[in-house]
């Protein structure tokens, strides 16, 4: 089985900076105009200075599991419209087109797979499918996969990328916080490890629900993370919040996290992580 | 007494039946006269609150004289032990938990309280908890495990503080904490929302065996006015977020979300804080003697089932 059928794009295309034929990009972090297969060969982390942009779900699963190794779970589950939502569209035209555009069914990718041989749960957001947010089908599927985690025994990994609960299925979301939650609780009780990885950004009903209770919580430099966005602090307590504030150094020095690894590092990390708990 | 903008006809009606009676002179007979006021005021209230829109019934669930949780544990509880809190930080007034008495069964009572005066207000924060608030909930609903005692808790909060000093001692992780902490207790968990249901701080006492709700009460992912305030950009288009959120009780009981709904008197509980008082309590009573006969595995089991199957999806 090919890994991906369908062509899925590797980095978030709104983040690439293309110049002439979109063969070169400028980095946001350095500033320096690269080869865009510069980037992409580097795990989306710019080669000149280090700065890490999003990498799409896909390429999460193939950098983090053995090739060959990868049976996706639950990707035909898709999310009704139970408050008939209406914005400036309504939900289930928000969810078709957000579906074309992405190439996927929501805003979670769940799997099988092996991690230097060792069998693993995977579950990765998909930030690009509305921000990464949490509605029943991404709280369906983390459920499914603690809970496959608590039966077969295997160690569930989570790459967190979200803005938080879904608006758009209102308190269904909220729900989710609690469902996903109290399937962490079976995982835990089946002794089976949760690593909690947190990316850029994790805030919202994310951050409060799952995303910190890691047996192991590992970030990657310089990502956003906490309950409330600052722009909504800001806003209520009307003072410009100091720079660097909800980055994962920021949370490493108020004790909510483990270890910050670099992309490059993350593979490792969690495998040697894994080693410890478990060998 | 405080009231909202569309109350008023309804108190000026009362004032002047007030009004009425005070100025007759001794040996007047106004009761014909209030006798047909008293019956316009109760058409009028029934015109009012039968015809309310979602944003005014919104306003309702954060009515200024709306009963908070210290009105309803003085109403139905007895000997109310306070236990204060969370062994790391601080005592956070916003959460107010401990143990108390329902017909002679000790119990554990926990729920968030906004205060009254503007001097209690701030000392409470609105009801918006810090992280201290849901660890100090978690201890007790520790303890409360460990001694076998149901845990009943009321939600009333616009939401978990949003501020510096909540998100560097952990908000996110000690709302997870609850949440964890409450899906694991092998005793009855009775939550009822009576007034606001702000999103994950609500939820924050919110996992339970059973999930109640008054009439006029709110359960949302967000506020109307935050909602607002991403999707047009305007947070006075909360009324229009209110139409969409589908927060009230009504909504929340189709989708799985609360298990019964608890009528309001007419006009809302803080116009008759006793009769629903008596109303939640007989509620309680009832709910936990369904819940008295069940195992802790079978609690835990019965919450997590519960919770399981919520959701909207289709496929796979
Ligand atoms: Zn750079």
């Amino acid at each position: 089985m090919a890994l991906f059928a369908k062509k899925k794009p590797v980095g978030d295309a709104s983040q690439k900076k293309s110049l002439g034929r979109g063969v070169f990009r400028r980095c946001d972090g350095c500033a320096e105009t690269l080869k865009a297969e510069d980037f992409t060969a580097n795990l989306e982390v710019c080669p000149n200075c280090g700065h890490h942009y999003r990498l799409s779900a896909e390429a999460w699963v193939q950098y983090l599991i053995d090739p060959g190794s990868w049976t996706e779970h639950d990707e035909g589950l898709r999310s009704l419209d139970p408050l008939h939502f209406v914005d400036s569209s309504p939900y289930p035209e928000r969810l078709a087109s957000s579906i074309k555009k992405s190439g996927v069914n929501d805003a979670f990718m769940a799997g099988s797979g092996t991690m230097g041989g060792r069998p693993v749960q995977l579950g990765c957001f998909v930030f690009r499918f509305m921000g990464g947010s949490m509605g029943s089908v991404v709280g369906e599927k983390i459920t499914r996969m603690m809970e496959r985690g608590a039966e077969r025994k295997q160690p569930v990994i989570l790459l967190s990328a979200s803005g938080g609960a879904r608006m758009q299925e209102g308190a269904l979301s909220l729900m989710q916080m609690a469902k996903t939650v109290a399937a962490l609780g079976l995982l835990r009780e089946a002794g089976m490890p949760f690593i909690s990885v947190l990316l850029n950004p994790t805030t919202g009903g994310v951050a409060a629900s799952f995303a910190l209770l890691g047996d192991v919580n590992i970030a990657e430099p310089r990502a956003l993370i906490g309950f409330t966005g600052p722009r909504v602090i800001e806003n209520t307590i009307r003072q410009t919040l100091p720079d660097g504030f909800q980055r994962s150094e920021f949370l490493m020095d108020h004790g909510m996290l483990d270890v910050i690894a670099e992309r490059h590092d993350m593979r490792a990390t969690i495998a040697r992580t894994l080693d410890h708990l478990l060998d | 007494m405080a009231h909202l903008d569309f109350e008023k006809p309804l108190v000026e009606l009362e004032r002047r039946i007030e009004e009425l009676r005070a100025a007759a002179a001794p040996g007047d007979d106004v009761s014909a006269e209030v006798g047909a006021l008293q019956e316009h005021a109760r058409r009028l209230q029934r015109e009012l609150y039968s015809s309310l829109s979602e944003w005014q019934k919104v306003q309702l669930s954060r009515h200024p004289e709306r009963p908070y949780f210290l009105d309803y544990l003085g109403a139905i509880f007895d000997d109310f032990l306070e236990l204060h809190g969370d062994r790391a930080f601080a005592d956070d007034p916003a959460i107010v938990s401990g143990f108390a008495r329902l017909d002679g069964r000790a119990v554990a009572v926990i729920g968030h309280q906004k205060g009254r005066t503007t001097k209690e207000k701030v000392r409470r924060n609105f009801g918006m908890a810090h992280p201290e608030g849901y660890r100090k909930a978690v201890r007790i609903m520790e303890l409360a495990g460990r001694y076998g005692r149901p845990v009943f808790t009321f939600i009333d909060t616009p939401g978990a503080y949003p501020g510096i000093g909540a998100e560097e001692r952990g908000q996110g992780e000690a709302i997870g904490q609850a949440l964890l902490t409450m899906s694991r207790l092998p005793v009855p968990v009775i939550a009822t929302v009576i007034g606001e249901g702000g999103s994950g701080g609500a939820l924050g006492l919110g996992v339970a065996n059973r999930v109640l709700m008054f009439e006029y009460a709110t359960y949302s992912v967000i506020t109307p006015e935050g909602c607002a305030s991403i999707l047009w950009r305007d947070g006075a288009e909360a009324p229009r977020a209110a139409e969409q959120l589908k927060l009230l009780a009504s909504h929340a009981i189709k989708h799985g979300i609360v298990d019964e709904l608890i009528l309001e008197p007419s006009g809302g509980a803080h116009r008759d804080p006793a009769t629903a008082a008596t109303a939640l309590g007989k509620t309680l009573r009832r709910h936990l003697a369904d819940l008295s006969g069940m195992s802790g595995p079978e609690l835990v089991a019965q919450r997590y089932a519960r919770f399981r199957s919520i959701g909207a999806i289709t496929g796979g």
